[in-house]
C-alpha cells in the first residue's frame, strides 16, 4: 500500500515536470504536442478510491494549468476523463475489470490501445475546445484533436512499454 | 433531511465531479478575459522556481544568437550616437529628468503555440515592476505585463487573443488596434485602420502613444497585406512582426514615469 502512494507521488511529479519542461515547448509542425503527462490518470489503480483519484486527477491538471498559463482547461479535462474512465475500463477490458483485477501490465496491446486512444481523444477533445473557445473554429480544434490525440498516444504506448518492469 | 443525506452519499463521486469541473470552468472563463486570470499563474515561487532552473542551463546553448542579437542593437545606438546633428552633444541632453525607466530581464518561459500566450520574466514587484508596463526587444515589441509576484512577472505576450495594442502607420501616423488571430506567430493584425490612410505593402508599422503603457514608435512589424473590412470603411492589415516571437532570451520593460499622473489627469477631469 505505501509502495502504491509512492510510485504513485513519484509518478505525479515526474509526469508534471516533463510535461511543462520538455512535452510543452516541442512543437512539432509549429503547435502539436503531446500531453503525456495524463499517463497518471490512464495508469491509476482501477479498483480505488474514486473520490480520492477525481481529487487527484484535478491537482494533475491544476499543475500543469499553473505552469502552462492556461487558465483551467487541463483541470477540466483531467477531471472529466477521471470521471468517465469507468465506462472506458469495462468497455476495453470487459471482464477482467468485472473481477476488479485489471493490472496494466498484463493486459493485451489491443485492449490497452482502445483504452488509451478513448481517454486520450475525449481529453484533447475538452482541451482544445476549451482552448480555442470559438465555435467558429471547429474544423482547427479537430485538426489539433487528431494530430496531438495520434502523437500523445504513440508517445504514451511507447512510454508504458519502456517502463514496465517485468518485460516478457 | 435522510433523503437528501442519502441523496448526496449515493452521488458523491458525481456531485464532486460536478465540483471540480465547475471549479475547472470558471477558472478557463475567467482566464479569456483580460487581467481577471488572478489565482492559476505562474509568476509564483513555485513554477518560477523550476523555469529558472531550466532556463539557466537553456540559456548556454542560444549564447552565440544573444550576442549576435547584443551587438546588432549596440551598432545601431552607436551609430544614431554618433550621426547625431551638430549642437546635441551627449552633455546637452537633460540627464537629470527621464521620462522611461528601461530595465531589463530575461525570458524564462515562452509559448507561442497555444491561443493565449504568457512569457514568465525574472522582474517582479522587488524591482518596482507592476501591471501594464510595456515588454520589448531591441527588435519590437513583446507584450505588457498583467501578473506580477515577487520576485516574477508574467507577460501578456502580443500572440495572445487577449492582447490589444494601440498602433501606428509610422508616415502617416493613422492608428489602429492590434490583435492576433491565433494562425501564425509570425503575424498579428492591425485592425480599425481607417482606409482613407496611405497604405502601402511593406511599411513599418510602430506603436502609436495613445496608451501609456509603450512609448511612441517602438517598431512592431511591416505590412504583408490588407484587406477592407465587412463594414467597409477600416482595413484590416496583416503585419509580420519584426520580432521573432519563437526565439526571445531577453527584453527590456518599459516604465512611463508620468503614467499615474497622466492616468489621474484623465480619469477626474473636473478637478
Amino acid at each position: 500500500m505505501n509502495n502504491l502512494i509512492l510510485v504513485n507521488s513519484l509518478r505525479f511529479i515526474t509526469l508534471v515536470l516533463v510535461q511543462v519542461i520538455i512535452l510543452n515547448n516541442i512543437n512539432f509542425m509549429g503547435y502539436i504536442n503531446p500531453y503525456c503527462y495524463i499517463l497518471f490518470i490512464i495508469l491509476y489503480p482501477a479498483n480505488s478510491n474514486r473520490l480520492l483519484f477525481l481529487f487527484l486527477s484535478f491537482l494533475l491538471g491544476l499543475s500543469v494549468d499553473m505552469f502552462s498559463d492556461s487558465g483551467g482547461i487541463h483541470a477540466a479535462a483531467c477531471v472529466t476523463i477521471a470521471y468517465v474512465r469507468p465506462v472506458f475500463l469495462k468497455s476495453a477490458f470487459g471482464m477482467l475489470y468485472e473481477h476488479q483485477t485489471v493490472k496494466f501490465k498484463d493486459t493485451d496491446l489491443s485492449p490497452r490501445l482502445v483504452y488509451m486512444i478513448g481517454l486520450v481523444t475525449i481529453h484533447h477533445l475538452i482541451l482544445f475546445s476549451l482552448e480555442v473557445f470559438n465555435i467558429s473554429k471547429v474544423l482547427l480544434i479537430l485538426q489539433k484533436v487528431v494530430f496531438s490525440s495520434i502523437f500523445t498516444v504513440i508517445l504514451c504506448l511507447l512510454i508504458t512499454v519502456l517502463f514496465s518492469r517485468n518485460s516478457k | 433531511m435522510q433523503q437528501i443525506f442519502d441523496f448526496f452519499f449515493k452521488n458523491k463521486t458525481f456531485l464532486l465531479f460536478l465540483l471540480l469541473l465547475t471549479i475547472a470552468l470558471s477558472l478557463t472563463i475567467q482566464s479569456h478575459s483580460y487581467h481577471k486570470s488572478k489565482f492559476i499563474n505562474s509568476a509564483n515561487f513555485l513554477s518560477g522556481g523550476i523555469y529558472s532552473w531550466t532556463s539557466n542551463i537553456n540559456q548556454y546553448f542560444n549564447l552565440k544568437t544573444e550576442n549576435e542579437k547584443l551587438l546588432e542593437d549596440n551598432t545601431n545606438l552607436k551609430s544614431l550616437l554618433f550621426n547625431q546633428p551638430e549642437g546635441t552633444a551627449i552633455s546637452t541632453i537633460d540627464s537629470t529628468y527621464q521620462k522611461y525607466i528601461i530595465t531589463e530581464a530575461e525570458v524564462y518561459k515562452n509559448s507561442y503555440s497555444a491561443i493565449n500566450n504568457y512569457l514568465l520574466i525574472n522582474r517582479g514587484k522587488k524591482d518596482s515592476i507592476t501591471e501594464d508596463l510595456g515588454v520589448i526587444t531591441s527588435k519590437g515589441i513583446v507584450g505588457i505585463i498583467d501578473k506580477t509576484s515577487e520576485k516574477y512577472a508574467r507577460v501578456l505576450s502580443v500572440l495572445n487573443t487577449n492582447s490589444r495594442i494601440n498602433a501606428q502607420l509610422e508616415k502617416s501616423g493613422h492608428f489602429g488596434s492590434l490583435k492576433w488571430n491565433s494562425d501564425s506567430p509570425q503575424f498579428v493584425q492591425l485592425e480599425d485602420l481607417p482606409n482613407f490612410a496611405p497604405i502601402k505593402i511593406g511599411d513599418t508599422i510602430t506603436t502609436g502613444g495613445q496608451s501609456q503603457i509603450f512609448p511612441k514608435g517602438v517598431l512592431i512589424g511591416e505590412v504583408i497585406s490588407f484587406t477592407n473590412d465587412a463594414s467597409g470603411d477600416t482595413y484590416t492589415v496583416d503585419v509580420k512582426l519584426f520580432n521573432d516571437m519563437t526565439n526571445i532570451g531577453h527584453v527590456y520593460i518599459i516604465r512611463n514615469k508620468d503614467k499615474n499622473e497622466i492616468i489621474n489627469l484623465l480619469t477626474n477631469p473636473d478637478e
